[in-house]
């Protein structure tokens, strides 16, 4: 059965271009504040630890893409029609080194519970797509 | 207070979602004694108060769209009784009405959102799979195999409430935990009898003065505590994922109510999944972080049990639109006034409704008590 309904897409805001141009070169960009050198994902136009110094508070640094399982799902049933051809596929909740948590999918993995522990290491794949933004997604490092 | 249900619940496509909030909105009046025009006050989630008001045909001085998941109709409760205190309004009307089930008019998705933008393109959409996310996360810290157990205690005790229930989808299906453990898998560690249904179904609320509801025509509860909030949005924000904001808005409620855990005779817990119950009776105190696999062992939830939990069948069993909530209050209410049938309890006094919206996202809890 062929799946003619898309997934859903990214749609980048002013703020995340950054994000998806990095991922498109098989780089993930993470912002970090000035002052508390703490990293945040999403990337947003204020820093969460410290609201007040606006965007001029946020720098843009280079992530490792050294990440470990935080949490996963085994999705049987797609929630969407554009997933329909996918099940079962995973979603996950990964923690970067830098102290982010990033969902994603896990893949080159058999969608079996036993192939998954949490905190197992994890290495990052980049989908690219031909006329949309690249996936940032994770398989066993 | 009045409180009502649409006519039928469960598959209704002959009803769009706007009749569904106008029958169920008339079901509460004439529970409460009241007449649609007494009406000065309304509060809705899912539809703007805009659409309600003008299909009803009324013009309320006081309004309220709230609209952060399944929990705002606990929300409005709170609300209502604000505006009321304050002088807004005398007669507050809450009206719940979606075809989950039928689904013509689906609420459409904002494409702007960081979820839409972070989560969807991997997958991560709706409410299973990330309720289940979080329920493997809970797993990991306090054990798979009584975690396991105890979202089976749940799925079976609420359906045994469910058979007590002649409104309940599920009042003539029994379960055992064969069939929980043999259902198929919806999103692992998710089984299809840890997931609520997806139904047709309205309801509705009538908030007043003490004064008023003095006359109300079936009885009436009293407002005694509430506590709302929420700590994120998409599922990947949640600072932890074994604990939502009823942390908080449980124990503000019972403070504010000046009772504590032992005294409350009724939980009515939105159950969107097995493992919402589990950590929002955590969340709420009526036991620390992880023991909750064993407050709900050996059925003790269960008809007959130590702690009733959800007497109506929960979202699990006996119904569940999408935005479940109001649901709680309307069987809490019922038990209260002592007119819940064949699931009535013996000397239900307080009670404590409590409901999560979006994706563990927003909490609402109210102390309720019989007059």
């Amino acid at each position: 059965m062929t799946n003619s309904t898309p997934k859903p897409q990214p749609v980048p805001q002013p703020e995340t271009d950054r994000y998806w141009e990095g991922l498109k070169k098989e780089e993930i960009w993470l912002q970090r504040s000035k002052a508390t050198g703490k990293f945040q994902f999403y990337p947003r136009e204020i820093a969460v630890s410290d609201p007040h110094s606006g965007a001029a508070g946020i720098e843009w640094v280079q992530a490792s893409g050294n990440a470990e399982l935080f949490t996963f799902a085994i999705v049987h049933a797609a929630p969407h029609m554009g997933f329909v051809g996918d099940v079962p596929y995973i979603t996950a909740l990964v923690q970067l080194e830098e102290d982010v948590i990033v969902p994603t999918n896990i893949v080159g993995v058999d969608p079996e519970p036993e192939n998954f522990q949490i905190g197992m290491a994890l290495k990052p794949v980049f989908e690219h797509s031909d006329d949309g933004e690249t996936l940032l997604k994770f398989t066993p490092a | 207070m009045g409180v009502g249900e649409s006519n039928k619940l469960g598959k209704v496509p002959e009803k769009s979602p706007l009749a569904l909030h106008s029958e169920a909105a008339i079901n509460a009046l004439d529970d409460a004694g009241l007449q649609l025009s007494d009406v000065d006050a309304l509060f809705t989630a899912g539809w703007s108060t805009l659409d309600v008001a003008e299909y009803l045909g009324i013009e309320p001085r006081y309004t309220d769209s709230t609209s952060v998941g399944g929990s705002s109709f606990v929300i409005h409760v709170a609300h209502a009784l604000a505006a009321i205190a304050a002088g807004y309004c005398e007669v507050a009307l809450i009206t719940h009405g979606q075809s989950g089930r039928s689904d013509r008019a689906p609420i459409p998705r904002n494409p702007g959102t960081p979820m839409a933008q972070f989560e969807a393109p991997y997958g991560i959409l709706g409410p299973p799979v990330s309720y289940a996310m979080a329920a493997r996360r809970y797993m990991h810290q306090y054990g798979e195999d009584r975690t396991r157990q105890a979202m089976a205690e749940i799925a079976i005790s609420t359906r045994k409430w469910a058979n007590l229930n002649p409104m309940a989808y599920f009042k003539d299906v029994p379960a055992t935990f064969d069939d929980y453990h043999n259902s198929r898998w919806v999103a692992w560690p998710f089984h299809l009898l840890d997931c609520c249904l997806v139904t047709d179904a309205g309801a509705a609320i009538v908030i007043t003065t003490p004064e008023r509801a003095r006359d109300a025509k079936n009885g009436s509860v009293s407002i005694l505590g509430a506590g709302e909030g929420h700590d994120h949005s998409g599922i990947s924000q949640m600072p932890d994922l074994t604990r939502a904001f009823g942390r908080n808005t449980g124990p503000q409620a019972l403070e504010m109510a000046g009772v504590t855990h032992s005294d409350i005779d009724l939980a009515m817990v939105y159950d969107s999944f097995t493992y919402t119950v589990l950590v929002s009776l955590e969340n709420l105190g009526f036991c620390g972080p992880g023991e909750g696999p064993d407050f709900v062992a050996d059925q003790r939830t269960a008809p007959g049990g130590y702690f009733p939990l959800n007497t109506n069948g929960g979202g699990l069993s006996y119904t569940h639109p999408g935005m479940y909530g109001i649901f709680t209050v309307v069987e809490a209410a019922r038990q209260l006034r002592g007119q819940a049938g064949e699931r009535q309890l013996d000397d239900c006094n307080l009670a404590v409704a409590h409901g999560t919206g979006g994706l563990l996202s927003s909490t609402g809890t109210v102390v309720l008590g019989s007059n």
